[in-house]
């Protein structure tokens, strides 16, 4: 901590009583418990409020994308489940459409509905985690956050029962999946996602009418739909600041031009915490009502297309991009004949989610710092790669 | 709803609710006992760690079907050595992610199950402690010879040689395999028996074409040799 001066934008040092009170500067993180990984905030203050605030990011940097450059398409797979770990499914959905631009392959049906149904339960799996750690910055310590816990568990033994590992599921394929589901899991599965919405209200009620928390996140962290239409918010965050976008509607990637389910947004123009938390547990609602159409709608049958031995594309470029739980996430390939891509790059959501914490936290108090930080729902695995 | 707390209330009881509700309904429970301990009351839960009291854990078998882990080599029934299923032939080692696979092809060819003799690896090492148990080996292993073990108390004092598995320590029995993964490895076991059947037929009609085809040359060659001795008649 040392003394600065008053070098951030719109601050006039005020002396008091010839008082030095000048600018604090603090570092937050990058092992700060609140920083969901390692994160680093350098925050200047004003007595409690945020006058100044640079992210400093890349203490998990694992150089994803040349380590995908220099090894076959088929095996940068596993390594996507690595980017964002609480969603590995939806990771290897993004990378998975990229691959198959670059090559025609036919998508059997049931794995469509398989994909849909995995990509749901992450959903569930990322809001519900999230929700938890986010009230768990608001200083809720551990009861909401192992409520959902107990929940994430029920669906990650349904994710090791379909591919063998609960987090780091590697389980799409090119042209489909790797296996099919054992017997009796989809009977498993329905039984999971029924049980689902009894367990939401109860989390409803638990959080959604708190005064601490409606006092805490109401007006913290506003974001204007221009600031983040201008800087490519996508995801829960966008929609939170009053656009109705989502990908899944927007390209209808997959068979999800087949389910009905509408896309919750904010109304007003204020986007704070609070919509950005409640379009998360309003999108869970939808996520489950998808979850019973795809659990009703699929049948046997295949489950991996005839996806050709050796991956060699011809010289071409793709890019796949799907709703992920915290925003879209592309994968854009280059190829060049070879059976290794000549350029891999992600467009990670939640790194780009990152980029107008600095604008929100302007004018804060430093304890909503954090709680900001909480709702823009970031992966350090993601952000870094 | 003006009263204030009042949403703070609600969601003590809640809280309450859970509290009382998991010495009930054990879906309440935000932790799960050891398997051994809850008994049967537990939830037909994945991953159980192990039910009975003392059981050796080196050889458990009570993770659930599908959990995969590491990798192990796979030989039929027999000394492991003489009916090993890897023929050495690199690609699990060149395709393997993180490059945690280490083999060495050996010199001479040995049989093996009646199958025409074939290279052996020498060297089969993997590195657990790099391994990301992705299972891209299997995947990609063109003789089933390799397929996910779901052993997991691996701990050991020693971070190097310790977690270096070489080749005998991988070698498992079939009979293992369907002891783990039994689903897995029944679908994989039909698998290659139709694949051999389909194998085997493709030689019987190949062989049989070729006996067609040997008996019609040599008929043609007799025909042919019959004009020629009519010829100067």
């Amino acid at each position: 901590m040392s003394n600065a001066t008053a070098t951030a934008p719109n601050y006039e040092l005020i002396q008091r009583d010839g008082l030095d009170t000048g600018l604090l500067e603090i570092s937050m993180g990058p092992h700060h418990p609140s920083t969901h990984g390692v994160f680093r905030m350098d925050v200047k203050l004003d007595g409690e409020t945020v006058v100044d605030l640079q992210p400093v990011f890349g203490y998990l940097h694992r150089n994803h994308e040349k380590l995908a450059e220099n090894m076959s398409y088929l095996s940068s797979m596993p390594f996507t489940d690595r980017l964002d770990y609480f969603n590995s499914m939806t990771n290897n959905w993004a990378y998975a459409l990229a691959a198959e631009q670059l090559i025609e392959i036919e998508i059997p049906e049931r794995a469509e509905y398989l994909r849909v149904i995995m990509s749901e339960l992450t959903r569930l799996v990322n809001h519900v985690s999230l929700v938890g750690f986010f009230v768990n910055d608001l200083g809720a310590l551990g009861t909401p956050l192992l409520y959902a816990f107990r929940e994430r568990e029920k669906i990650l033994d349904l994710f090791e029962q379909a591919s063998g590992a609960r987090m780091m599921c590697n389980y799409f394929r090119f042209g489909g999946l790797r296996n099919d589901v054992p017997e009796g899991w989809l009977d498993r599965a329905r039984e999971v996602v029924d049980r689902f919405p009894k367990f939401l209200d109860e989390y409803e009620k638990l959080l959604c009418e708190n005064e601490i928390i409606l006092s805490r996140t109401q007006g913290v962290g506003n974001l204007s739909k221009e600031l983040a239409i201008s800087a490519g918010i996508t995801g829960p965050m966008l929609r939170a600041s009053g656009e109705s976008y989502d990908i899944r509607k927007v390209d209808r990637y997959g068979i999800y031009d087949r389910f009905q389910f509408r896309v919750p947004y904010s109304e007003g123009d204020v986007g704070d915490c609070y919509d950005r938390f409640m379009v998360r547990m309003l999108e869970m609602r939808e996520s489950i009502g998808i979850l019973k159409q795809a659990l009703d709608g699929i049948e046997d049958g295949p489950v991996l297309g005839n996806a050709p031995k050796v991956f060699k594309p011809k010289p071409a470029e793709a890019y796949g991009r799907i709703e992920a739980p915290k925003g879209e996430l592309g994968f854009y390939l280059i190829a060049d004949g070879t059976p290794k891509p000549y350029r891999f790059r992600v467009r990670p959501p939640s790194f780009i989610n990152l980029t107008v914490l600095r604008d929100m936290c302007l004018g804060q108090k430093v304890a909503d710092a954090v709680i900001i930080l909480g709702s823009i729902d970031i992966v350090l695995g993601e952000v870094d790669r | 709803m003006s009263l204030l707390g009042g949403g703070i209330l609600k969601g003590m009881a809640v809280t309450l609710r859970n509290f009382v509700g998991s010495y009930f309904d054990r879906d309440r429970l935000t932790t799960n006992d050891y398997a051994w301990r809850a008994g049967d009351s537990l939830p037909q839960h994945a991953g159980e760690y192990p039910k009975e009291e003392g059981e050796q854990l080196r050889d458990t078998t009570t993770v659930n079907n599908y959990s995969r882990n590491f990798p192990m080599l796979l030989h039929d029934e027999g000394e492991p050595m003489d009916s090993i299923r890897c023929v050495a032939c690199q690609i699990c080692e060149r395709e393997c992610p993180p490059q945690c696979i280490y083999i060495e092809k050996s010199e001479d060819k040995k049989e093996r199950g009646g199958n025409k003799a074939q290279f052996y690896p020498a060297k089969f090492d993997i590195d657990v402690s790099v391994c990301m148990s992705c299972q891209i080996c299997v995947e990609v292993c063109p003789f089933d010879a390799i397929v996910m073990n779901s052993q997991f108390e691996l701990s050991t004092p020693d971070r190097f040689g310790g977690l270096l598995l070489r080749r005998d320590d991988l070698l498992k029995s079939n009979g293992y395999y369907h002891k783990i993964h039994p689903e897995e490895a029944a679908a994989r076991d039909q698998r290659m028996a139709e694949e051999k059947a389909a194998k085997e037929a493709k030689k019987k009609a190949a062989a049989e074409a070729a006996k067609k085809k040997a008996e019609e040359n040599a008929k043609a060659e007799a025909e042919a040799g019959n004009e020629k001795q009519e010829d100067p008649q």
